[in-house]
């Protein structure tokens, strides 16, 4: 039988009281489709060797500089709230990543992605792909210009729906560091309803993953801003390296 | 400083990650072209669809590449980077050179991360060249995994390229890798 929203807020509640940390449970059943697709054997540690201590190189021959505005990517103007998200990409010691690729996508302003998979009949913009690039700069910072994505329902259980957010892809110092995560917007009311969010069982830690509006990336008549600074793991190369590297 | 927590790609990932030749390499037809490819499969044994595997791996001399160029190939820059999504069979694959060992001695191997819908982080592992069984003997990583999971880790040759299967659950899942300064982030 499908499950209902109270029966998923009762299997969060249960989860929240287990021992958990900062990252993800990648076992936690109140997201359905993770019980088929997580490792039960705890994962093996070692140190890192040969490529794992290098990040791949991304460059500008790889992302234009416009692929940075997701308002501009068609001939007229996507229907939503504007906003500038912009942030730093810092590695696990307070390092600037520099010179990285970061990649975004997201759903247009009624919560529909421009994916075939994405079937609930909210409207397409015609304006509006959701997919977004940038290279950092020196400083490791990432600016978009895009529309705010809306909530949209999924088949995770009667009636879910996911808080608004904007899925980051993000490379580091070394190969270790790369991670794939979720932008949130603060205050959503759908937080205490989403597994994907609330599989972070640390509340300090799943705050992490919220932007604050920031009034001085408004820009008058045009745009509203957010700021969202991103840390990564540690890197494990020398810092001598990553000097070279970076020169 | 507090790492992100990561999340999962979801099921719109291709939307964002997806891009030509994303998952060549070196072109298909070129005469030094190996198949590196496989099944993703979950703990029921059935194809996971929605997955997005990545390897960076060192040249056939092996060098460690700095070249920029992996979104925009080419056709001839090796950069030592790609991207693969699943079909709906749970397979992909990926056109590329062979690894060479970085240092003398070690045992070469493309490291590998993988993503899905319904994994709520992503996954590193290593899929080792079977060639050498000497060096990969004497492995780090393979020494001290449990004999009957070092298959796992090991690509199987066959007669034009590479397999590669990803278990992620069940009675032959694939080792996962994690890093000291990933664990002690999450400490």
């Amino acid at each position: 039988m499908e499950s209902s929203q109270a029966d998923i807020n009762r299997e969060i509640e249960a989860a929240a009281q287990q021992p958990g940390g900062p990252q993800p449970k990648i076992d936690y059943a109140p997201y359905r489709s993770s019980i088929l697709r997580h490792p039960k054997q705890p994962a093996h540690l070692i140190d890192p060797e040969s490529v794992e201590l290098w990040a791949p190189a991304f460059g500008h021959r790889d992302v234009a500089v416009d692929e940075a505005d997701l308002t501009i990517q068609h001939a007229g103007t996507p229907i939503g709230e504007r906003i500038v998200v912009t942030g730093r990409v810092l590695d696990g010691d307070g390092r600037p990543v520099a010179n990285q690729l970061v990649e975004v996508w997201q759903a247009n302003a009624a919560g529909r992605y421009r994916h075939q998979r994405d079937q609930h009949p909210a409207p397409h913009d015609p304006n509006f792909t959701g997919v977004g690039r940038c290279i950092t700069g020196p400083d490791g910072s990432y600016r978009f210009q895009t529309i705010k994505p809306g909530p949209y329902p999924w088949r995770n259980h009667l009636n879910a729906w996911r808080p608004a957010h904007i899925h980051f892809s993000l490379f580091g110092l070394d190969f270790t560091q790369r991670v794939v995560t979720q932008m949130y917007f603060p205050g959503d009311p759908l937080f205490q309803y989403d597994p994907i969010y609330q599989s972070i069982t640390d509340p300090k830690s799943r705050d992490l993953l919220i932007a604050q509006y920031d009034h001085d990336l408004t820009t008058p008549e045009w745009n509203t801003g957010y700021r969202w600074d991103i840390v990564l793991t540690g890197t494990h190369r020398t810092p001598l390296d990553i000097d070279e590297d970076q020169a | 400083m507090s790492a992100v927590p990561g999340q999962t790609v979801g099921p719109f990932f291709h939307l964002g990650l997806e891009f030509p030749q994303m998952n060549e390499l070196v072109p298909p037809a070129s005469p030094r072209a190996v198949r590196l490819h496989g099944r993703v499969t979950d703990g029921g044994g059935n194809p996971v669809p929605d997955a997005v595997l990545e390897i960076w791996q060192a040249d056939p001399q092996g060098h460690v590449l700095r070249t920029p160029g992996s979104l925009r190939r080419d056709g001839w820059t090796f950069t030592g980077w790609g991207r693969a999504a699943t079909d709906p069979d749970g397979h992909y694959q990926f056109f590329t050179l062979e690894p060479g060992a970085t240092e003398q001695g070690r045992a070469p191997f493309f490291a590998v991360t993988v993503f899905a819908r319904g994994l709520l982080d992503r996954l590193f592992t290593r899929a080792y060249l079977p060639d050498d069984p000497d060096l990969l003997a004497t492995d780090t990583l393979l020494e001290s995994v449990a004999p009957d999971r070092r298959a796992t880790l090991i690509a199987r040759r066959e007669p034009h390229g590479l397999v590669f299967d990803v278990s992620l659950q069940g009675p032959a899942e694939t080792v996962f890798v994690t890093y000291p300064r990933l664990r002690d982030a999450w400490a």
